[in-house]
């Protein structure tokens, strides 16, 4: 860790750019990182994890996939399912990308399971934020905002995240219906006490995922209706395998759940019970940001050959007087993934 | 800084003369919160009734290089409203509206003076409810909750306030008109609404809240589960956990804290137990059932000597009713009570209750214990007559002792109350000077000249190697600045 602050506080000195980076599985979110490289991998281990205590504590290089094994071991789980993106996925490159999978709409969001962070900030110096306990409000949430922040604020050397026991059942139906029907009853069933964990449509297909206690997803299966499937897409839809996410561009469009259908070119797939619309080759990004500011919502430009227009939706001049007040705060030189997040950060 | 005339002429510029107080007799209802050891008369209240109002208050204030402190209702139990005495204390008691309740989005637009209870009860036609249910939920408002980022009995399965609100909106200390959050998930940029959300009112001025409302559970029941040792309890609430159960509401009272509470309210505890457990299962009744048969198991696998299940919702609100009367109820056994809310790793409890035991000892003072089981997080009850100077001075002891033991395990000083004026020193014990320095830095992003809520919540290093010195001295009163509890 100490060799870690001492890159951070040469790469100050000298204000050399530095690109964090633990397996580099998602160096193609956000935009183009640039900088020297610090990998953060040699900086792994789990730190504690008690199964009843909730809360699994690591250092930001450990492998996602070894975070998870040891959670499944004890029948528990990261409940917001983040996507891994490749083999090599890290805790610290999990909470800094700040991506959640499937499950996001019921369980809630990575932050939402982010209980404390130590991280190393732009001038080299190593603070701790929240902790390991489940309600902690002394201090700013910095440990929150650091999620999501793709490395441009700090660097998280390690992090607490409230973990959950596993479903002990899970069972998902597959309905034929329209898009709009599909957004209809999506929004029915959320409205209703049912166990639902998972909610995609694409083409027609609409699928339901159910976790729970075994009598509370029986009874909630007979609700719903439709066929049960053997063979379930979730993991192909949260590690984007699916065929669906080999078109480029790929946009993410997140909206209110209640937005109407887009009328935009290209094919779509639905989560979050509405609330995440995947574009796959749609039309010009000026249209898909308009058509997302109209329903309330923001796109972000996944995947493309060319981000140059910028990531994700710009912020109006108000935010972006905080974001760049934050941005000096924590990294007064600006070394810390310069860009990766907006030009200006 | 703004003199009262100069601040009372520029305020009533736009506001009506009745929502401008500035007389003693108007401005003593403000001077303090729930807790009332501290107490301040404010310059003078402000009550807007409009966000283009609370938006002129802040130009002017920030113009006059005023200070200005957000009230809710008052109900804080940390000092966060502690009004300035030479600045204006900003009541948004008559942001009183729910906006307006979107069954399909299942989301509630409220103004920041709702009461908590008031959106469930808006949301209810609809089947729906807005989650966390801090005890004080009858009278607190979401504005306050926000600040706070309270909690409440169910916040182990349906989270705290930050992970209930989707979008505020509000300005900042120089009347400009933020959003944070959005209705759409992840909003882009920074998390903002994290960091504003449990801020204690230092950031921003909120002015309308955007909540997540959730489907009303069909059926929910609730175990109260008897143990003859408070460790034994502990223990089984582990236990639970262990068998793959997040119960809706998980609680614990030990037998001082049922014995007070059963002489209010009569919520039928088992008297003769060294502690209780509430443990509550909601949900669809197959679903109820099953998992409430899985914890009488688990509970009496680790030992309780009797088992209750609730029969019928009036029976399952009794014996809630209990734990929510708690506070009040020790209210009646004490002239005086000072309740703490740090929070622990819940393998720690053991240790830390003996703790308090001891503490009981050497400062001669009871100290009843309820306990948000399932998060860890504990609200020990210290009783006291404020009358007596030195029962304050041990009671105040007493407390930092608890709160620094809560830190020393892994805890923290404050699960759900806030700091505010109360545990701003206990602040230099969990946090070191960078780590307040940076909490300043964020501060001044938004709040340059330090004029919204100023004094709370973070402490100045000089005031931490002040309080540092005087915890080696020991026996000194800290933070002489601040008028005693």
């Amino acid at each position: 860790m100490e060799l870690l602050a001492e890159r951070i506080r040469e790469a100050a000195a000298r204000r050399r750019p530095l690109r964090l980076r633990g397996g580099g599985t998602k160096d193609f979110y956000g935009n183009e990182p640039r900088g020297d490289l610090l990998d953060t991998r040699s900086h792994a281990g789990i730190v504690s994890y008690e199964p009843t205590e909730l809360v699994i504590t690591a250092r930001c290089g450990t492998a996602l996939s070894e975070v998870e094994k040891i959670l499944a071991e004890n029948l528990q789980c990261l409940p917001f399912e983040p996507p891994h993106f490749g083999p090599g996925a890290t805790l610290g490159g999990c909470i800094a990308a700040g991506l959640s999978g499937p499950r996001r709409a019921s369980a809630g969001a990575l932050r939402d399971f982010v209980l404390g962070a130590r991280i190393v900030d732009g001038r080299g110096r190593a603070l701790a934020f929240g902790g390991q306990v489940m309600k902690n409000v002394a201090g700013y949430d910095v440990s929150r905002l650091l999620a999501g922040s793709l490395g441009t604020l700090g660097l998280i050397t390690e992090a607490s995240l409230k973990v959950l026991p596993r479903p002990a059942a899970e069972l998902t139906l597959r309905l034929e219906m329209p898009q709009e029907r599909a957004l209809e009853a999506m929004q029915r069933w959320a409205g209703q006490p049912l166990p639902l964990s998972a909610t995609a449509w694409r083409d027609g297909e609409l699928l339901v995922r159910l976790s729970g206690a075994e009598p509370a997803v029986r009874a909630a299966a007979a609700r719903v209706g439709g066929e049960p499937l053997e063979e379930t897409p979730w993991l192909a839809i949260r590690e984007h395998t699916h065929p669906f996410f080999a078109a480029s561009p790929l946009w993410r469009v997140a909206v209110p759940p209640v937005a109407p259908p887009f009328a935009l070119p290209g094919e779509q797939l639905l989560e979050w019970g509405g609330a995440l619309r995947w574009l796959a080759g749609a039309g010009s990004a000026d249209a898909v940001r308009e058509a997302a500011q109209r329903a309330g919502g923001h796109a972000t430009l996944f995947r493309a050959r060319d981000k140059g227009g910028g990531a994700f939706a710009p912020l109006g001049a108000a935010a972006m007087r905080l974001h760049r007040g934050l941005k000096a705060a924590f990294d007064p030189s600006g070394i810390l993934n310069p860009g990766r997040m907006y030009a200006e950060l | 800084m703004g003199s009262r005339l100069s601040v009372v002429s520029a305020l009533r510029a736009f506001l009506p003369a009745r929502a401008v107080l500035h007389e003693e007799e108007d401005t003593r209802p403000y001077e303090c919160d729930g807790l009332t050891a501290y107490r301040q008369l404010p310059m003078v209240v402000a009550l807007p009734e409009t966000e283009e109002q609370v938006r002129r208050v802040l130009q002017a204030c920030s113009a006059l290089g005023v200070p200005v402190v957000p009230r809710g209702a008052g109900t804080g139990l940390s000092g966060g409203a502690l009004p300035p005495g030479d600045g204006v204390l900003l009541s948004m008691a008559k942001f009183m509206r729910v906006l307006r309740v979107d069954a399909r989005a299942r989301t509630a637009a409220v103004q920041p003076g709702v009461r908590n209870a008031a959106i469930s009860e808006a949301a209810a036609p609809f089947g729906l409810f807005y989650a966390p249910d801090p005890s004080s939920q009858i009278a607190c408002t979401i504005g306050g909750n926000v600040s706070e980022n309270s909690g409440g009995v169910h916040c182990l399965k349906y989270g705290l306030t930050l992970h209930n609100v989707l979008r505020l909106r509000g300005y900042t200390i120089e009347g400009e008109p933020i959003e944070l959050g959005s209705e759409a998930p992840e909003a882009p940029g920074y998390d903002l609404l994290a960091l504003a959300i449990g801020s204690e009112g230092m950031l921003m001025v909120v002015t309308e809240v955007t909540v997540k409302l959730l489907p009303l559970p069909q059926c929910a029941r609730v175990i109260m589960a008897s143990f003859d040792d408070v460790e034994k309890a502990g223990q089984a609430v582990a236990a639970v956990i262990a068998a793959g159960i997040i119960p809706a509401g998980l609680e614990m009272m030990d037998r001082p804290a049922t014995h007070a509470v059963e002489q209010f309210v009569g919520a039928g505890y088992d008297l003769q137990a060294a502690a209780i457990l509430l443990c509550e299962s909601d949900g669809a009744p197959e679903e109820v059932d099953d998992e409430i048969a899985r914890m009488k198991a688990v509970l009496s696998e680790a030992g309780a000597s009797r088992l209750t299940v609730s029969r019928d919702e009036a029976e399952r609100l009794r014996f809630w009713s209990g734990r929510k009367a708690a506070f009040p109820a020790v209210g009646r056994i004490s002239p005086d009570y000072y309740c703490m809310d740090g929070t622990i790793p819940r393998k720690r409890l053991g240790e830390v209750l003996r703790f308090i035991a001891a503490m009981e000892q050497k400062y001669g003072l009871r100290c009843p214990n309820v306990f948000h089981a399932g998060d860890g997080n504990l609200h020990p009850l210290i009783l006291f007559d404020a009358n007596d100077a030195d029962q304050l001075h041990r009671t105040e002891l007493f407390a930092a002792e608890v709160l620094e033991k809560c830190v020393e395990v892994g805890g923290t000083i404050t699960g759900e109350h806030g700091v505010g004026v109360e545990k701003i020193n206990q602040m230099c014990v969990q946090f070191r000077p960078d780590e307040l320095e940076l909490f300043h830095a964020i501060k001044r992003v938004f709040d340059a000249r330090g004029l919204l809520n100023p004094g709370k919540a973070v402490p100045t290093l000089a005031r931490c190697a002040e309080h540092g010195r005087m915890r080696v001295h020991g026996g000194k009163l800290p933070h002489p600045d601040l008028p005693r509890f």
